[in-house]
């Protein structure tokens, strides 16, 4: 899992590593139940030495226990969550992290789920017309027309789980 | 290069249905500028009223409100005889189910709007052929629908829609019939059309035909929400969309 991903479910509110674990089981049902709480822990310590989270001050006469601590992004993580909310991973899709984009974005009211959706659409919809291009310049049964068709079948999956995650958080949205 | 005077000219274009608690507000305030040598395609979920937005485009049905405009003149308001006449000479009509009349041959088909139209049946006769070739089927002129594939159907109701050089072509869902190569074929045409600068509105769920637009519209529960321009596009670009050539 990608350290932002972390940093993203912070953006919600400042949080202790527990309550971040809490919310990625929520966003993945069945799915959470396997991670390593360990590593939401390693990656927010890793996060506060990058200078993108950094811990709460203790309240006064409180001793900081080392499972109460509480992070916050600083503006550098927030830039960064920002960042990662419109980035486009192709050609290597990594459908949980988009799901997570979108719970966290909606979380923290960053972005709104729809929009990123669309904006997502719109990103594919060019990949997709490139592929298309190609597609028609080759010379059908060329090795590149057949790459071409390879990319266009794995594009309209992606946009056809697109039209699916909309159906969700419209759901979602209107049930809210 | 496209110009920017508008074909079409849509405002504020409404259509309902029934009336009460019944009331299905198909089409609900879409607004809509096409240029010349433009391709639109609208996209949205089936039932999301995409084809009774065409249908008002293309004069088949009378809207409830709003206006459209083609080439500057008013369309809504005009007489049933002038609407008639419009349909037949500035409107290129595509359907998914091709709607060609079985007991013609394919260039029967193609000239017959052109001899309601008026030119002579020569003329018409020889325009049909040259379009059956710009089509690719210049061996299948003579063959009736039901011994040509879906693609070659879908490529004579193309031709048959272009023989009166209408002013814009309005397709919907085109493809929706047809198998992945039919709709290779059918792209293809609709990319040298759009090459020689034929105005195109096609409303389509097929994400490959809405890739090939200039600009894209979203549609849902009779309204437009979202838009994107398609710039651009270079076959260089295969090689990042396979993740060749590293970051």
């Amino acid at each position: 899992m990608q350290q932002e991903v972390v940093l993203a479910l912070l953006a919600k509110e400042p949080s202790q590593g527990y309550q971040l674990r809490t919310r990625l089981e929520e966003a993945l049902g069945p799915l959470g139940e396997g991670l390593n709480a360990g590593h939401i822990y390693v990656t927010l310590g890793r996060l506060e030495k990058t200078g993108l989270v950094a811990l709460e001050e203790p309240p006064p006469g409180g001793a900081r226990r080392a499972d109460r601590k509480v992070y916050h992004l600083t503006p550098a993580g927030q830039e960064r969550v920002h960042e990662w909310l419109s980035e486009v991973s192709w050609p290597k899709p990594d459908l949980a992290e988009f799901h997570l984009k979108l719970v966290a974005a909606a979380q923290a009211r960053l972005a709104d789920p729809i929009s990123m959706i669309d904006a997502q659409r719109r990103e594919l919809l060019r990949r997709l017309r490139d592929a298309q291009r190609a597609a028609m310049e080759e010379p059908d049964h060329s090795g590149t027309a057949l790459l071409a068709e390879g990319v266009v079948l794995r594009l309209q999956a992606d946009l056809r789980w697109l039209e699916a995650c909309e159906r969700t958080w419209t759901g979602r949205k209107e049930r809210s | 290069m496209t110009s920017t005077r508008p074909v079409l000219a849509v405002s504020g274009l409404c259509k309902t249905f029934g009336s009460g608690a019944a009331l299905v507000r198909a089409v609900d305030g879409v607004d809509l500028d096409v240029t010349t040598g433009e391709t639109v395609a609208i996209m949205g979920p089936s039932g999301c009223g995409k084809s009774t937005l065409l249908h008002l485009l293309g004069g088949l049905e009378r809207p409830s409100g709003g206006t459209i405009d083609l080439a500057g003149r008013p369309v809504t308001g005009c007489s049933e005889r002038a609407l008639a006449h419009l349909r037949r000479r500035e409107i290129g009509f595509v359907f998914e189910g091709f709607h060609l009349m079985d007991e013609l041959t394919a260039i029967e088909n193609v000239e017959l709007p052109a001899l309601l139209a008026g030119p002579s049946p020569r003329a018409a006769r020889a325009r049909a052929r040259e379009l059956l070739e710009q089509v690719g089927l210049a061996e299948r002129v003579e063959f009736l629908p039901s011994a040509l594939s879906g693609g070659q159907r879908q490529r004579v109701a193309i031709a048959r829609a272009l023989v009166n050089e209408p002013m814009i072509v309005l397709a919907d869902e085109p493809t929706g019939n047809l198998d992945s190569s039919a709709t290779v074929e059918v792209l293809r045409l609709f990319d040298a059309l759009h090459e020689s600068g034929q105005t195109l509105v096609i409303a389509t769920h097929d994400q490959r035909v809405a890739a090939t637009a200039d600009r894209l519209v979203s549609m849902r529960d009779g309204a437009f929400v979202d838009e994107t321009k398609m710039t651009g596009g270079s076959r260089g670009d295969l090689a990042k969309l396979l993740g060749l050539g590293g970051e």
